[in-house]
């Protein structure tokens, strides 16, 4: 309740009205988000229903040219598929991996980042070389390699159903070591206070103290680096599926939708890669200029 | 200082050593490699002697130990899907990684650093404004879709570059350059933007918050107040300055180069090592998949121990910090 009141607080509020880029960003978001999250009741056609689709209508350009029609206005693919169907569709995956990932990468960061933090000494040292060793590869080669891996291990036919739980944990794990450091940093600074001491000479069990007591007072830079992660997890998770490495082209997020639209550049049909990828970049941009805004606007520093 | 440079390599090859002990698991225990070279029929007696004679029936560390002796020596196996030595076939598609990435980090070095250093200078005008909003675009924007974008400009519309591949390529020894050829310096252009954009847009924010930075602090504020000219100042003085993080921010995202190049060799069917990855990640090929970690690996704990050890040379306040703490204790 406290963040929510703090977040409503006039001063960042006010910042926000004054910017109309962060308020149109913000509408972006909105409109994005529940484009993705309605795709099934505002698509025009459900692009995965094969009986809804008609191959005469295959690699229709989009409206405003000469052959479009305005029944699909973003044009067709080449099996006949409203373009703008498969972006919402699309789309709804891209934000599931990603919202999922971030609060997969959240939560394992923070526990070890509070773990490490609390514990201090041996813990510490440990977690920390390892968040050292990680952060020194980019998150991608760690993502690719987690599902490689996980390509290898398990059979090909149960690989398709789980493929999209893989990639949330891989993109998850690639991400947690910013929140950890975070959340050492700050929870050493919480451990010294009175009520830390307080709540540990009344013997409270140190978990208890851990989750109650110090991480409400520590997620406030955890929200801004999640809202900032979302972004790179959709774009991860947009690489990932256009390598060819990420969801099954059964259930398409927009990065497949680029990758299968690619095949078709050459042959003049640019609007099925287009216009999914103008949709990505939408949307990551959007996430972004809150994200900066948020850090911004939360960050005593700079006001 | 010696001290200083015995912990960093030690600790740079205990990682080496994880990250071989992460690469040998992959080999140890996901597929079966006997079962592969083996083929479809065989007896129980063969395969016995095979896992003898490849060694399995020994401990786990004794195993591990003769995996890093080997790969010390860059011993990887053979490729399953390709069937060649996995050595013979990075080794080949080296050069064609290399020169694409250091004409990148070029590229994101020698444009970024001035653009950041005008938008650090002038920032209230229109341009850096302008600069600004572009490099946030150009952080939302995937590498991969650059490299479609681009594709979709300049090779299919325009019709001006090639959209994939090296062109001609001349051979110096073992290394293949395409720097000798027109085709080849052609088709190194688009892939190298591709590369550079996210690099250039992150090295300019950097260079700019910097210079903002050193601009504010009371060195400059005195030479100005000497009466210096502005261009003694901005130049001799601030940017300077801030070249030590940017050294270091730089010598870092070589190694991101070097990963990142592996979308951007994908996009472009580029011969290179990040595309041969990720043909082996999709065919589950183990022995160039730990040998690309382990090399991949190798060349960011070389990256990382250069930057520091630069680090150490270029900025006198970590030596004399040191120096000071000791003087506290007297």
């Amino acid at each position: 309740m406290d963040l929510v009141r703090r977040a409503l607080d006039s001063d960042i509020y006010w910042s926000f009205k004054r910017s109309p880029v962060v308020v149109t960003a913000a509408i972006v978001t909105i409109l994005v988000f529940a484009g993705a999250i309605f795709a099934p009741w505002i698509a025009p056609q459900n692009p995965f229903d094969l009986r809804q689709l008609n191959l005469m209508d295959a690699s229709l350009p989009p409206v405003w040219s000469a052959e479009g029609t305005s029944q699909y206005p973003l044009g067709t693919d080449t099996q006949g598929r409203d373009v703008l169907s498969t972006i919402l569709f699309g789309s709804r995956i891209s934000l599931l991996v990603g919202f999922l990932s971030v609060i997969f990468a959240m939560f394992l960061g923070v526990s070890l980042g509070l773990i490490a933090g609390y514990m201090g000494g041996t813990v510490d040292a440990v977690i920390m070389r390892i968040a050292d060793v990680q952060l020194s590869f980019p998150a991608i080669l760690i993502a690719l390699l987690i599902d490689g891996v996980a390509r290898v291990v398990i059979p090909r036919e149960l690989h398709h159903e789980i493929a999209i739980y893989v990639l949330i944990l891989a993109i998850g794990f690639s991400g947690w070591v910013q929140y950890a450091r975070t959340v050492r940093g700050s929870c050493l600074v919480e451990k010294s206070k009175e009520y830390v001491q307080a709540a540990r000479v009344i013997g409270r069990h140190p978990i208890a103290i851990m989750a109650q007591h110090v991480l409400p007072n520590v997620m406030g830079p955890v929200l801004v680096i999640a809202t900032i992660h979302l972004a790179l997890a959709i774009i991860t998770e947009a690489t990932l599926s256009f390598l060819g490495v990420g969801v099954p082209p059964t259930e398409p997020s927009l990065g497949t939708l680029i990758r299968i639209g690619n095949n078709y550049l050459f042959s003049g049909e640019w609007w099925i890669t287009v216009f999914p990828g103008l949709a990505l970049v939408i949307m990551v941009l959007a996430v972004n200029l809150l994200g900066d805004w948020l850090r911004d606007a939360l960050n005593p520093k700079l006001r | 200082m010696i001290a200083f440079v015995i912990r960093r390599l030690l600790q740079a090859v205990l990682v080496m050593l994880a990250v071989g002990f992460v690469a040998f698991s992959l080999f140890a225990y996901v597929g079966d490699p006997v079962a592969i070279m083996l083929g479809q029929d065989f007896t129980q007696e063969a395969r016995d002697r095979l896992i003898r004679e490849l060694g399995l029936d020994q401990p786990f560390v004794v195993q591990y130990f003769r995996f890093v002796l080997a790969a010390a020596q860059g011993e990887f196996g053979i490729s399953y899907r390709l069937a060649r030595p996995v050595t013979d076939l990075l080794v080949e598609r080296l050069p064609a990684t290399l020169e694409l990435s250091l004409c990148a980090a070029a590229i994101a070095l020698f444009v970024g650093v001035p653009l950041g250093v005008y938008t650090g200078l002038k920032r209230d005008t229109w341009g850096s404004r302008f600069l600004l909003t572009v490099s946030l675009v150009g952080v939302s924007l995937p590498t991969f879709l650059i490299g479609i974008l681009l594709i979709l400009v300049f090779s299919v519309m325009l019709g001006w570059l090639p959209s994939f591949g090296r062109g001609t390529v001349v051979q110096l020894g073992w290394w293949s350059t395409g720097f000798l050829t027109g085709s080849g310096l052609r088709a190194l252009i688009l892939p190298s933007i591709t590369l550079a954009l996210f690099q250039l847009t992150l090295i300019m924010r950097l260079v700019r918050s910097e210079m903002l930075e050193v601009l504010r602090t009371d060195y400059i504020k005195f030479a100005r107040a000497r009466g210096l000219r502005n261009r003694a100042v901005n130049f001799g003085h601030a940017l300077k300055n801030t070249l030590v993080p940017v050294i270091t921010i730089t010598g870092l995202q070589l190694g991101g180069i070097i990963a990142f190049a592996i979308v951007t060799e994908t996009v472009f069917q580029w011969p290179g090592m990040g595309f041969l990855f990720i043909q082996s990640v999709q065919a589950a090929d183990i022995p160039v998949m730990s040998a690309y970690l382990v090399m991949i690996a190798f060349f960011f704990v070389v990256i990382n121990l250069v930057v520091d050890l630069l680090y150490y040379a270029v900025d006198p306040r970590l030596r004399i910090d040191k120096g000071a703490a000791g003087g506290h204790g007297h």
